[in-house]
């Protein structure tokens, strides 16, 4: 198999043990970029990013230059980067948060200028204790070297960043919710239209909310262009990708790789990414991209790392975690796990998502452990319709934001597929897993 | 009388001058009063709902919405067992049961010392680490039961204090400073970048 | 969002946007959302979360259907997006029903289906709609989420959390409305729950609209619970008449007692608000067991061997006044004792004896006092037999603790809408929502919603100060100095040793604001008594400076009690006659119709008392009291009680028991609120219908057969046989009146009633109102539950042709002549002194709140709040119990400090007592004679 290893871009600096420093990230060219940036205008550090084609990596991959250019023109506008990873089986926020704050820092400032916003906040997830302790490091760090604050390098720009600690609670990554959590509220999302956040976002302002890996790549778009981003990967999907991979895998991982030339067999059986499937099992089935993903099956492993290309199977890339499932997976039990999350993490607010969340745990509960009737499998599917008519990709939705549907991809991909196990469990009485 | 001390109380100050809306700091606010107090005393809240300007019931509706904010007491240490997807393909599951066997206690109770509350995770975003277990927010990355066990004993015997300080306390290093940038600056700089870019 | 999209409903929509609703084409207002347009055109889209009087949050899911957009039609929450031009809407497809369908399933999923016990089965909102779009059965099997049953939110609110849908009505209308978000939401997901704070109950004086706006039977109000199924119940549409804003409520009963009021949305008053006060009062109605309150100190309680509780056979009487819950039987009083009559001996004793008075004393020795609990007619008939019969003119529905008629009645009147929407709103007065709950509300709002901008002049900082763009603390006396400081006169402001009760900063402030409105047109100024302990001619002379200054101002009059503005209106005040016109003005035409008037001004509360007490020549001798206890309700206790003891004959025409009543020699029982119908005329002069919803209990007559027979009994008929009569009468004699028609209100469209007198009256635009507030009985014509469409009806325009005054009635007297400033004179303060202020409190020991075991357990006791400076420099520790003294008594109450009472001021809530005793404290330390009333402290 041959896998090209592309040029390293967010996870360049990770060889090193001490790349949160500031004294590793300044030998290793940071902020250069910042650097580079302040002698352009924001519109041409706009340009370059939006020449990258850069795709947002928090899950639904809209291009960032795109998103730059809807901020609604306002003396008072701001940044709000969403470091809230909590998408099961995603961990590559928590590597570069943890690893090189710097550098999503140095996307911030560099972000900040191009969009002239006023203030900008870096909300992380709570749990994250140490990405915490060192992003807030790297703040002080930076505003002491004037990367921060009045007059940044002399420029005339001036900027405050501030890190803000979640607090548990997996609805805050999406965009509006993250925004009244940072308000100080619950997370109850908010309702589009007309809560753009581009247009009525932070405290009723325009907001350009973008995800820490996405700020990642800033430094090095700037500072090396974005053709030069865009030469890596193919179509819409330009440069690299940290993906996650877990599960079942030989050496599951945080992986960095070219889009689209890259693919999902690469990913799981290259030796110098995943390894292969665990004890040489065979391959049962993988989810993409988070479990908000419908499932893919061995036929679909030498799919390209692509956007477009994953969405035209009907699935996503979303938050660029790939779980591999092998034989010995209950599937029951897997779609049950996933529902469970969504059931816990249902911020209540719209009736279908609340209690259909844990209607559907519970009967996956019941089949799972013996209690299964056959009419249970197309209620399961009745209550998926209705929280997501038709239940199909791309989703509709009954609800305000997309948790609701995306509790139904892995009980539908689950029956689609294994319609058989389900049924086993009902006859049996029980997991034969188990 | 604040029930905050008086450091604490600086710090309170200082978080809410770091946002345009007091309200925003309300979670910070949480976490400090959890860093005082182990947990998120009534005492705190009400004094967290003068700061930011809501009422006590606001202050506790919004906190419990939050997994992480306890408003009843927990133990020095919080052991979460992640058993989601990529765990539970890894024994997260398994390894769950063996913390209530070994702590002896049910999922969301605390030791009769008053040592250890365990938790059952969802996704703690370290799935190459399965199955993920944390103690006070802290990666322990204990994927056996012997080292699982080996870390409850040590911090039994008061091990760890460096890395794992008691729970509440979220983030050791303070933000060295306030806001710098003038918030009429700003608004004066931006308008000028924009006369020049029209 | 709403409460704008909805005023901008009363300007004629020019601007529509037109779009298609099943098919057909239909037209919204600019902005409108789709469930209200939809509703407008006749299409009614099911709903739980969304209230028309709040912000729409777009959570139940419930009103989903589809909107065609770019990416194909979709369904999208109709009560969350406004109509956008051109969309095509259908709210009847497959689709839609089928999402209906699902949410209500799933609202059932957890829902323990025990309507059968449930207070709202029979008239449940998603009962209801389960009914009319739901599933047929449930296919949940699992095991439902379990909480603990009902648990107390307060006194008055439990909470079943297992029935709640997470609608969020409650919490925001606690956040939004009440301005006080005592309860929230709290947790996460399928285990969200209403919640208040553990140690901080949900004590709002709003709550009981949480209970009413809840959908579903999760939040039940203590008095109702369990009283009564709805099928049972029987309604009438009535004005709630506890304070004098007007709201429109329905009144129900079952079995010949009250079991609930429900808030009506009127446009022009109360959205369908209600005060908890005016919510629940009702149980002072029925009169069941009353609180025992603390004995009289050093009255002897007096057997009154009489009174029954509602429903009580005659035979079974209660014992003693503090077990009576209402006066229900004619009373004679024999010795220390009063002894029950008929109405015959009654009436002829009470005759008797006036007519000797006058006989001996001229007629100008009777008086009247109170009024205010009267209906109009009970009002306008009462007046006639003073004022006509008798002769005499010291007749005051006001107990010393108003305004002067002559400006409450003269000054160009406001209403509330013009209030809410005013350029400037200038506030004296002192906490509108201790007085007037609901508008506090719609004040509130506005200001919030940036309709209005708020000037306030207060005794002390007040729950509006935090939306005032100016407030001032202004010290007793100062008032009208501070006012003509405002308007512009750079008059010095009284010098205080205490230094200045505000920072200067503010009084520029608000003469910046007074500044810019030249002439006062579009200013409105919301005036009251803002303290008892301050004489009326203070605020008088205030509110007049401001009207000098401003001549195109308007002024909405904060006199608070019940019907009071009716009771003024139909002449029950001295040199007043019905109508707004003066003795003077009024004297030919209702010599006319009456036969004679009094000769000369009569005299006021205060004066009577005085009077009574002096015993001169021309002194009062006899005194009616007109449903109203002067030893509850006069500032000035000392004077009451001696006025009382010195009168030769004392008649009391009441419903309730009280200390006046162990004083009279003759008392004759009087139908209350809900007992006899009626009108009453609200702040603005809106006169609205009062509806009967029971039988008076036992021997009780309404208040203008008693007035009727009285006179009767005198020899005069008074040709006043039923209501409507009287209601004819008014509309011929009363200027005011004039060309108001009282079958109006009887037509389903004039429920909102009519501002008086009649001038441009316009009809209020069609527009939604929440179907599911006033649930269940089919009887308030005007609100239905789903799937009727819940949409206000307009006055029709032939009904409003109904009204035109005839202009120009050969001899009609002229109205009022506005009064001028008048000076006052206020006497330095000295040092040691603090200056008294008596505030009212919502929840105060008055024979409404006592007589309702539900309300009389939340009045608590008085306190004395002062500036914390003052306390220190006095050496007095928060909390520590100070002897407070006056010339005229001395209490002990508690001390405590408070940041938003002036220096040099001293405020006693009015009418709370001391902590052991059943006095109204500030009472005892009130001369009512006096300009300011100072107090000294001492520790004890
Ligand atoms: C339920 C849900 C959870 C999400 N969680 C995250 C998250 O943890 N981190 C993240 O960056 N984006 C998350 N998103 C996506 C964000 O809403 C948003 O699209 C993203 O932060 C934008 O950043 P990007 O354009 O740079 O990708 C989530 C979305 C949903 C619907
Ligand atoms: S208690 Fe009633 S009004 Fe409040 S959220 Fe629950 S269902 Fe809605
Ligand atoms: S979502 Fe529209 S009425 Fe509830």
């Amino acid at each position: 198999m041959a896998v090209s290893m592309p040029t390293k871009i967010v996870t360049a600096r990770l060889e090193h043990a001490d790349s949160h420093t500031l004294e590793r990230y300044l030998a290793t060219g940071g902020y250069d970029g910042l650097r580079k940036a302040l002698g352009m205008t924001p519109a041409e550090v706009a340009a370059e990013v939006d020449a990258a084609s850069l795709l947002g990596r928090g899950g639904a991959g809209f291009p960032a230059g795109r998103k730059w250019s809807m901020l609604k023109k306002d003396p008072l506008t701001y940044l709000v980067v969403n470091g809230d990873e909590s998408e099961p089986a995603t961990f590559k926020d928590h590597l570069l948060i943890e690893r090189d704050p710097h550098q999503i820092l140095e996307g911030v400032i560099i972000s900040a200028y191009a969009l002239q916003v006023t203030q900008a906040f870096v909300y992380i997830r709570g749990e994250f204790a140490l990405g915490l302790e060192r992003m807030e490091e790297a703040v002080n760090d930076a505003y002491r070297q004037h990367a921060l604050g009045s007059d940044i390098f002399g420029s005339g720009f001036s900027l405050d960043v501030v890190v803000h600690p979640g607090a548990g609670a997996y609805i805050c990554g999406e965009e509006t919710a993250l925004l009244e959590s940072l308000e100080g509220k619950r997370g109850f999302p908010r309702i589009k239209p007309p809560y753009f956040p581009a247009v009525i976002g932070l405290y009723g302002q325009p907001t350009v909310v973008n995800n820490v890996e996405t700020m990642a790549n800033i430094p090095w778009i700037v500072l090396h262009g974005g053709a030069a981003f865009a030469a890596m990967g193919e179509g819409r999907s330009t440069g690299t990708r940290l993906f996650a991979l877990s599960g079942h895998v030989n050496r599951p991982g945080p992986y960095e790789v070219q889009m689209v030339k890259t693919t999902f067999r690469d990913l799981i059986y290259a030796p110098e990414l995943g390894g292969g499937v665990r004890e040489g099992r065979d391959l049962k089935a993988f989810i993409p991209g988070g479990v908000s993903s419908p499932w893919f099956g061995p036929g679909q492993v030498d799919l390209p790392l692509g956007q477009d290309e994953v969405a035209q199977e009907g699935s996503m890339l979303g938050s660029g975690s790939v779980v591999v499932m092998d034989s010995s997976t209950c599937v029951v039990r897997a779609a049950w796990r996933i529902t469970k999350f969504f059931f816990r993490e249902s911020c209540g607010q719209c009736t279908p998502c609340r209690e259909g969340s844990g209607w559907l745990e519970r009967i996956l509960y019941r089949i799972e452990h013996g209690g299964g009737r056959e009419q249970d499998l197309d209620l399961l599917m009745d209550v998926c319709d209705n929280i997501s008519p038709g239940v199909h990709w791309p989703p509709q939705q009954t609800t305000i934001c997309v948790l609701g549907p995306s509790i139904p991809p892995s009980i539908a991909a689950g029956l689609k597929m294994f319609r058989d196990e389900f049924l086993v469990h009902i006859k049996d009485g029980g997991c034969p897993f188990d | 009388m604040s029930h905050f001390s008086a450091a604490m109380a600086a710090r309170a100050r200082q978080l809410v001058a770091l946002y345009p809306e007091p309200r925003s700091a309300l979670l910070p606010l949480c976490h400090l009063a959890q860093e005082q107090d182990g947990w998120l005393r009534p005492e705190a809240m009400e004094e967290i709902a003068e700061l930011v300007g809501v009422t006590a019931a606001e202050v506790r509706g919004t906190a419990t919405f939050y997994d992480m904010l306890h408003t009843e007491p927990v133990g020095r240490y919080v052991v979460a067992v992640c058993t989601n997807i990529a765990c539970i393909l890894s024994g997260g599951a398994e390894m769950l049961e063996h913390a209530e066997r070994r702590l002896r206690v049910r999922v969301g109770s605390t030791t009769e010392d008053g040592l250890f509350t365990l938790e059952e995770s969802e996704c703690l975003a370290d799935c190459d680490f399965p199955p993920c277990v944390q103690v006070n927010h802290r990666f322990v990355r204990t994927t056996t039961p012997e080292l699982f066990d080996r870390l409850i004993d040590e911090l039994a015997a008061g091990g760890h204090a460096e890395d794992i300080p008691p729970h509440g306390t979220l983030v050791r290093v303070r933000r060295s400073g306030g806001l710098r940038v003038d918030r009429a600056d700003i608004a004066r700089e931006r308008a000028a970048a924009e006369e020049r870019s029209s | 969002m709403t409460d704008r999209a909805v005023s901008q409903h009363d300007a004629p929509a020019e601007e529509t946007v037109e779009f298609t609703l099943d098919g057909r084409p239909a037209s919204a207002r600019p902005g409108e959302l789709l469930i209200a347009a939809a509703e407008r055109a006749g299409v009614y889209i099911p709903r739980f979360c969304y209230h028309p009087r709040m912000e729409p949050v777009g959570m139940c899911r419930m009103c989903l259907v589809e909107v065609s957009g770019p990416r194909g039609a979709t369904l999208q929450p109709a009560c969350f997006i406004p109509v956008e031009a051109g969309s095509e809407v259908v709210t009847n497809s497959d689709k839609v029903k089928k999402a209906q369908d699902g949410v209500l399933e799933f609202l059932l999923v957890n829902h323990p289906l025990d309507c059968p016990v449930c207070d709202k089965g029979g008239e449940c909102p998603l009962q209801d709609q389960t009914l009319a779009y739901g599933p047929g059965e449930s296919r949940f099997v699992e095991e439902k989420r379990h909480f603990e049953k009902p648990i107390a939110l307060s006194d008055l609110v439990l909470l079943d959390r297992e029935r709640c849908i997470q609608c969020a009505r409650c919490t925001r209308f606690q956040d939004e409305i009440a301005g006080e978000a005592q309860i929230d939401f709290a947790s996460r997901g399928e285990r969200v729950e209403v919640a208040s704070f553990p140690t901080q109950p949900f004590s709002s004086y709003f709550s009981g609209n949480t209970v009413q706006i809840c959908p579903v039977g999760a939040l039940t109000a203590t008095p109702y619970r369990f009283t009564a199924r709805p099928w049972d119940l029987d309604q009438v549409e009535s004005t709630c008449t506890t304070c004098a804003f007007g709201c429109r409520a329905a009144v129900q009963s079952s079995a010949n007692r009250l079991t609930r009021l429900l808030g009506i949305d009127s446009e022009p008053v109360n959205h369908g608000w209600l005060c908890d006060k005016g919510r629940y009062a009702f149980e002072a109605v029925n009169g069941d067991e009353v609180a025992a309150g603390p004995a009289e100190d050093d009255a002897q309680p007096v057997t009154l061997g009489s009174g029954r509780r509602r429903g009580q056979f005659a035979g079974e009487v209660a014992e003693t006044a503090s077990q009576v819950g209402r006066v229900t039987d004619p009373m004679l009083r024999d010795g220390d004792r009063h002894r029950r009559v008929g109405w015959t001996e009654a009436l002829s004793e009470a005759a008797a004896r006036l007519a000797a008075v006058r006989e001996a004393h001229g007629p100008e020795a009777i008086a009247f006092i109170g009024g205010g609990r009267l209906t109009n007619e009970g009002a306008y008939a009462w007046t006639k037999l003073a004022k006509g019969v008798l002769g005499t003119d010291s007749v005051d529905a006001q107990i010393g603790d108003g305004l002067p008629a002559e400006l409450v009645l003269s000054l160009p009147r406001a209403t509330i809408d013009e209030a809410c929407s005013a350029r400037l709103v200038v506030l004296l007065s002192a906490d509108v929502r201790e007085e007037l709950p609901v508008l506090f509300l719609r004040l509130r709002r506005s200001i919030l919603d940036k309709r209005t901008t708020l000037l306030e002049l207060t005794p002390r900082s007040t729950s509006l100060t935090p939306y005032a763009k100016v407030s001032l603390t202004v010290r007793p006396g100062d008032a009208p100095l501070v006012a003509r400081a405002i308007a512009g006169e750079h008059a010095a402001l009284p010098a205080h040793p205490m230094g200045p009760s505000f920072a200067p900063e503010r009084l520029e402030g608000a003469r910046n604001l007074a500044a810019d409105v030249g002439d006062g047109a579009g200013v409105v100024v919301l005036y009251s008594r803002p303290s008892m302990a301050e004489h009326a001619s203070v605020p008088a002379a205030a509110v007049a400076a401001l009207g000098a200054a401003w001549p195109e101002a308007r002024f909405l009059p904060l006199v608070r009690r019940g019907n009071v503005h009716g009771a003024l209106d139909m002449g029950m005040a001295p040199g007043i006659l019905p109508g707004r016109t003066s003795l003077e003005q009024g004297q030919r035409w209702f010599t006319e119709h009456w036969g004679s008037v009094p000769s000369r001004r009569g005299r006021d509360a205060t004066e009577v008392f005085r009077s009574l007490t002096e015993r001169e020549d021309d002194a009062t001798r006899a005194v009616v009291l007109l449903g109203c206890d002067p030893l509850e309700d006069f500032p000035d206790r000392t004077l009451a009680k001696r006025a009382l003891e010195a009168a030769e004959v004392v008649i009391s025409v009441a419903g309730h028991p009280g200390p006046s009543l162990d004083l009279a020699d003759v008392v004759l029982p009087v139908a209350v609120a809900h007992e006899r119908p009626g009108t009453t005329t609200n702040i603005e002069g809106r006169v609205t219908r009062l509806g009967q919803k029971l039988a008076p209990p036992g021997l009780a007559w309404p208040d203008w057969s008693i007035a009727s027979a009285l006179s009767d009994e005198l020899g005069y008929d008074l040709a006043l046989g039923t209501p409507s009569e009287i209601a004819e009468e008014i509309e011929r004699v009363a200027p005011a009146y004039r060309g108001f028609a009282p079958g109006f209100l009887d037509q389903v469209s004039g429920h909102d009633g009519i501002v008086v007198p009649l001038g441009a009256a316009h009809a209020p635009a069609v527009r939604p109102i929440d179907p599911m507030a006033t649930p269940g009985v089919e009887s308030v014509e005007r609100q239905g539950a789903p799937p009727r469409v819940g949409l206000t009806d307009a006055v029709s325009r032939e009904l409003l042709a109904t009204l035109h005054p005839e202009e120009g009635v050969e001899g009609t007297p002229a109205r009022l002549r506005r009064v001028g400033p008048s000076p006052v004179s206020t006497p330095q303060p000295d040092h040691y002194s603090l200056r008294l202020v008596a505030t009212r409190r919502l929840y105060d020991r008055g024979a409404s709140m006592e007589a309702s075991p539900s309300l009389a357990r939340l009045v608590g006791p008085a306190v004395a709040l002062a500036n914390p400076s003052d306390l220190a420099r006095l050496g007095i520790g928060p909390g520590e119990p100070v002897r407070i003294s006056s010339p005229r008594g001395q209490v002990t109450l508690a001390a405590e400090g408070d940041p938003g009472v002036p220096k040099g001021v001293l405020v006693i809530d009015f009418n709370l007592s001391e902590p052991d005793g059943a006095t109204n404290a500030a009472a005892m330390l009130i001369d009512a004679s006096a300009v300011v009333n100072d107090v000294r402290l001492e520790t004890l």
